[in-house]
């Protein structure tokens, strides 16, 4: 409506005509949420810590409500927390806590890693080759869906008891997932990327090295972690059923004494470290890829 | 005047899950030597499928490119390339993208950096040498892209519509800058894009192309003086040569209207 002819537009014409103020009225204030309720809001770092723990609290005051406070779960099936913190406590002075924690933490870096060095390669290649996906990609999907628990009485079998069977378990309900992963992560390599390295005149090798993993490098990133995550129910569960020591051996023995308080302590220990390995693995990606920042 | 770059019978046939597809048939041209030529055409008549073959990314199914009398068969180092998306490695800063492209050339570490740089400063961009992808805006980015395809000195640079994500106000200064640094380098150049104004205010010569399948058109010299400047988009010489290139597009898209009604 640049093109202002010689029609006046201001006003109806035929209705009551209101008097110019001589004050601008006040604009309704814009009502405003705060950021963290909208959507795709933002949030500040003490807020969101406040919050979590919080929740956190919460959940550990209804847990002493139905145990000390009212009595009303026995605590053969759930004692109350300051028993576990007890137990804990114990635990840590007999040593047994880090001697356990050693060892689980032992096998599933091994397990971990012997799982990531096989699948990054296979993965970033599947993702770049059609005929070696067509070769890989079916059967690593075929296996993948084979449950993971199954593979148990088979691993010792193999192996018995030892950190090897561990190994296994942790291997199996790991690679699988990560191949396909890695090889997504591959895929979404913007092709202009690839094709660009080509009008350099680079060879397949350069632009693999060079282009391709260099640009994968933080989705490969994430999917380790997500699947570091995994790594930890697989090694307790080959712990529970086939161990002499462990994290997971430990809580089996709890379970023959009716040790509750050891069972649901090292529960929570487990949570603990799970969301520590998460948090350095994502300190870590940050450091790794900070070029990013302003796009993630 | 002789010939750098030569098309000649050129068809390309895309086998789809639906049959063929026809993209290219009988395309004909030549570019001189520092000539600047730009193609228009609509949107998926094969602007990019002709400029991937001559790039060497795509091959022919009929015809082919000639470079310097030599036929294109696959990509190479004579040849650089501005891509429409923002191809700029994000874990390299500027100078290391251009740096990147150098790696290939028999320089020492520290005359790649400084090459790097210069081109930098050729497009205006010396204050963000450390800057991360990220953090440069869209027309920066194409701007070091550009930088980055010039680093290594190809004979022809070409480009798919490398303004064609940027805001009008950022391309009418990407149009500026280009035209200001090829005014002062000269380069053979192909220039895609569907910016008719953009076409004429940078070339020598525009090529209109037709659709379905995707051929020459219309040849449009355009004998506007150079140093070009804004300015001369408001005259009538303009307006004129705006014309002979839209006809043919105009036509056409008619054409299409027509035959889905
Ligand atoms: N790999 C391919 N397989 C099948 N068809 C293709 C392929 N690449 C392009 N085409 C088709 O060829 C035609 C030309 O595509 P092209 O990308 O060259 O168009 P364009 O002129 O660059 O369009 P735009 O201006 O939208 O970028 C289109 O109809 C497209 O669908
Ligand atoms: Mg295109």
């Amino acid at each position: 409506m640049t093109n202002g002819g010689d029609t006046p537009s201001t006003g109806p014409i035929d209705g009551p005509v209101e008097p110019p103020p001589d004050e601008r009225p006040l604009l309704p204030r814009h009502r405003r949420r705060p950021a963290m309720f909208e959507i795709g809001g933002s949030i500040r770092t003490h807020s969101f810590i406040l919050i979590s723990a919080c929740v956190f609290l919460a959940l550990l005051f209804v847990w002493w409500l139905l145990t000390s406070g009212t009595g009303m779960v026995k605590p053969l099936f759930l004692p109350p927390p300051d028993a576990v913190f007890n137990t804990l406590k114990e635990q840590v002075n007999n040593g047994e806590l880090w001697a356990d924690m050693r060892v689980s933490i032992y096998r599933i870096l091994v397990g971990f890693a012997a799982a990531s060095v096989l699948a990054i390669p296979i993965g970033v290649l599947i993702g770049t080759y059609r005929f070696w996906e067509a070769s890989i990609e079916p059967l690593v999907d075929f296996v993948r869906y084979m449950p993971v628990v199954a593979f148990v009485p088979l691993t010792i079998l193999w192996s018995g008891t030892s950190d090897l069977q561990k190994f296994e378990i942790i291997w199996i309900g790991t690679f699988f997932q990560q191949v396909l992963m890695i090889m997504d992560n591959t895929k979404r390599v913007p092709r202009d990327l690839v094709d660009f390295g080509r009008t350099l005149g680079m060879k397949d090798s350069g632009i693999l090295g060079r282009i391709i993993i260099r640009s994968a490098a933080p989705g490969i990133w994430d999917s380790l972690r997500i699947t570091l995550g995994w790594a930890w129910t697989w090694l307790v569960l080959a712990e529970l059923v086939a161990a002499t020591s462990g994290l997971g051996y430990r809580i089996t023995t709890a379970q023959r004494f009716f040790d509750t308080e050891l069972i649901i302590g090292y529960i929570l220990v487990l949570g603990v470290l799970g969301l520590i390995t998460d948090q350095v693995m994502k300190a870590l990606g940050r450091r790794f890829f900070r070029y990013a920042e302003s796009e993630r | 005047m002789s010939s750098k770059l030569e098309i000649r019978g050129l068809g390309k046939t895309f086998k789809t899950r639906s049959g063929e597809l026809k993209a290219l048939e009988d395309v004909n041209f030549e570019i001189a030597e520092n000539e600047f030529v730009s193609l228009v055409g609509t949107s998926g008549c094969g602007k990019s499928t002709l400029l991937n073959i001559v790039a060497g990314l795509d091959h022919p199914t009929e015809g082919g490119a000639w470079l310097d009398g030599e036929p294109i068969t696959g990509p190479g180092r004579d040849r650089g390339m501005v891509f429409q998306t923002y191809t700029l490695l994000p874990w390299l800063n500027t100078r290391q993208n251009v740096e990147f492209a150098l790696r290939g050339e028999d320089m020492t570490r520290a005359e790649r950096r400084d090459a790097a740089i210069e081109q930098l400063e050729l497009v205006g961009l010396s204050e963000f040498v450390d800057a991360y992808p990220s953090q440069l805006s869209g027309g920066m980015r194409q701007r070091v892209a550009i930088a980055r395809a010039l680093s290594y000195r190809p004979e022809v640079l070409l480009m798919d519509e490398p303004f064609g994500a940027l805001d009008a106000l950022t391309r009418r200064v990407m149009q500026e800058l280009l035209t200001e640094v090829w005014e002062r380098h000269r380069l053979t150049v192909l220039f895609i894009t569907h910016d008719v104004e953009e076409a004429i205010y940078i070339s020598d010569r525009v090529l209109v192309m037709k659709n379905r399948p995707g051929k020459i058109k219309e040849e449009v010299e355009i004998d506007l003086p150079r140093p070009r400047d804004f300015s001369m988009i408001s005259g009538s010489h303009f307006a004129e040569l705006s014309r002979q290139v839209l006809e043919p597009i105009h036509a056409e898209s008619k054409q299409v209207v027509q035959a889905a009604e």
